[in-house]
């Protein structure tokens, strides 16, 4: 899939050709991360609403792929990142304007399991349940990244320890290609537990879903953020659109998904 | 070799020119190239040496073999049953069993995932049995079974009905039994349909990556096989998802070349 959203891409950069600096300026390429897509698409709609005229396409996919996609030069004015990773790979290369970058949101990460809970997990202790079918998200992208720091926080501590963590380790039946595989894993009830973000809670999948709190002193604070694009064609209407998202008005959207509104750092 | 004897190859006044074919193969050969030439000889071995490398390898070529040999058990059987009987919905059925060639991977997955899972169809026996299939190599098999097999039973059915029944009733005649005139007759006239479409069921199966990853999830080891590899791998580290990627590309080369190779021996 990506691959073809590359090629999509490149085949508008083509079609468009020499007219690429004279694109009319109403137009924002935004790319976000596959977990912000509910909040941006709703912060797009407000956005054109307030500006006549404007008009925002979104490319949603996980953040390493956003990435790999800037770094060949996609049409993007904004990217908006579920880690610091990739928007840092991004500003050592030079294609994000190193003064825009900011934290707009954060997250943290929560266990989910189906409403029915048919292997009954009602803490972060029982992830270590022999048998429990467990699915996180690869260590490729964010909330995979996130999740490895989590266990090693636990494994610092007594009461879990190492033991605990190598035995959530050993229930990992699969560690997949984004979040929202693992919502939908355990959504399916395929997997009895998932690590997901809490905002995943919020979702259309929530409804299927019960959320299971990891205790807040090792749960690592995951952090958004966003920027502007080097290479873009609308630079001032993408410096606009972080600003309203930065505003209370779009942090409002953000909380109302259960982002959390004050970044933790 | 294709070409019957009466009607030499002709370069002149041939119905396409001789470099009309170029813009394909150039399209075709061409990003081979490219991937070849990105791996870094100096990285190469020690990335194909990784423990996840070699186990991805390995398990891709367990559950690709597995698939053919199943296929070409079960499958045989089918386009047998195809080829020599006639019965109502036969066509409903032929197409039913080709749909699988032209879902998109991803719909191959969900189904399989609806069928398997917990709650699924399937699912629900198989759990009071003890048994669990997603997230673990058989789920892997299971899909690329399902997405390859009708390569091979496709060609199968058309290679079969195309033996001569005058050839099978001789020797049925000469006091064959029915498994020695498939074994003796069948197989030997069939057998480059059977062969060709053992080979493209193989190379569906290898590169299988969509049904894999939906159904059977992404674990080193277990259920990551080499194409979940490659594109996990080249999100977190290109030059060793490009070596996996070369030694993809000269597994499937070699192993074609070598059934052409041995075609060519028994098939002059």
């Amino acid at each position: 899939m990506t691959n073809w959203q590359k090629i999509a891409l490149a085949s508008v950069v083509g079609l468009s050709g020499c007219g690429r600096s004279a694109a009319p300026p109403g137009k924002l390429q935004v790319f976000a991360a596959a977990s912000l897509a509910e909040p941006f698409t709703e912060l797009g709609r407000r956005y054109e609403a307030a500006h006549p005229g404007v008009s925002i396409t979104f490319n949603f996919a996980g953040s390493n792929v956003l990435r790999l996609q800037i770094e060949q030069h996609a049409p993007a004015d904004v990217f908006a990142s579920a880690n610091e990773a990739q928007m840092k790979a991004l500003l050592d290369g030079g294609l994000v304007n190193s003064d825009s970058v900011r934290v707009f949101a954060g997250n943290r990460l929560t266990i989910i399991v189906p409403s029915s809970n048919p292997a009954h997990v009602v803490a972060f202790a029982d992830l270590a349940k022999p048998g429990l079918k467990l699915v996180a998200a690869d260590k490729a992208v964010p909330a995979g990244a996130y999740f490895e720091k989590l266990l090693e926080r636990a494994a610092a501590r007594t009461e879990y320890g190492n033991s605990f963590s190598s035995a959530v380790l050993a229930n990992i039946r699969s560690r997949e290609e984004n979040v929202e595989a693992v919502v939908t894993k355990v959504r399916l009830g395929v997997a009895d537990a998932g690590i997901a973000y809490q905002s995943d809670l919020h979702g259309s999948a929530g409804a299927f879903l019960t959320g299971i709190d990891i205790p807040p002193d090792i749960n690592p604070p995951a952090e958004y953020p966003i920027a502007t694009i080097a290479h873009g064609d609308a630079p001032e209407l993408a410096r606009d659109f972080e600003s309203f998202v930065l505003s209370p008005e779009g942090q409002s959207i953000l909380a109302a998904h259960d982002f959390l509104m004050t970044p933790t750092k | 070799m294709s070409e019957p004897p009466e009607h030499p190859r002709r370069n002149r006044n041939s119905a396409w020119p001789p470099l009309a074919g170029l813009p394909l193969a150039l399209l075709l050969i061409l990003p081979l190239f490219a991937l070849v030439a990105h791996v870094r000889p100096s990285r190469f071995l020690h990335d194909l040496l990784q423990p996840a490398t070699l186990k991805a390898i390995v398990l891709s070529l367990a559950t690709s073999v597995t698939t053919v040999i199943l296929s070409v058990l079960f499958g045989t059987a089918l386009a047998h049953c195809l080829a020599r009987r006639q019965f109502p919905g036969q066509g409903i059925l032929e197409t039913l069993i080709s749909l699988p060639m032209v879902l998109p991977p991803a719909v191959a997955g969900i189904a399989l995932l609806l069928t398997f899972a917990r709650g699924g169809w399937l699912g629900t026996t198989l759990a009071t049995l003890g048994m669990e299939v997603v997230f673990t190599p058989l789920a892997v098999v299971i899909a690329q079974t399902f997405v390859s097999a009708p390569y091979y039973v496709k060609s199968a059915t058309i290679g079969l009905a195309n033996v001569s029944r005058s050839l099978e009733e001789a020797a049925a005649l000469d006091g064959a039994s029915p498994w020695q005139t498939f074994r003796d007759v069948t197989v030997p006239v069939a057998w480059r349909a059977l062969v060709g479409g053992a080979v493209l069921c193989w190379a569906r199966a290898l590169g299988e990556f969509g049904a894999t990853i939906i159904f059977a999830g992404n674990y080193p080891g277990r259920t990551q096989t080499m194409p979940l590899a490659i594109y996990i791998g080249f999100q977190i580290d290109p030059d060793q998802a490009l070596a996996l990627a070369a030694v993809l590309l000269a597994l499937s080369f070699a192993l074609l070349m070598a059934i052409r190779l041995s075609f060519s021996q028994i098939l002059p």
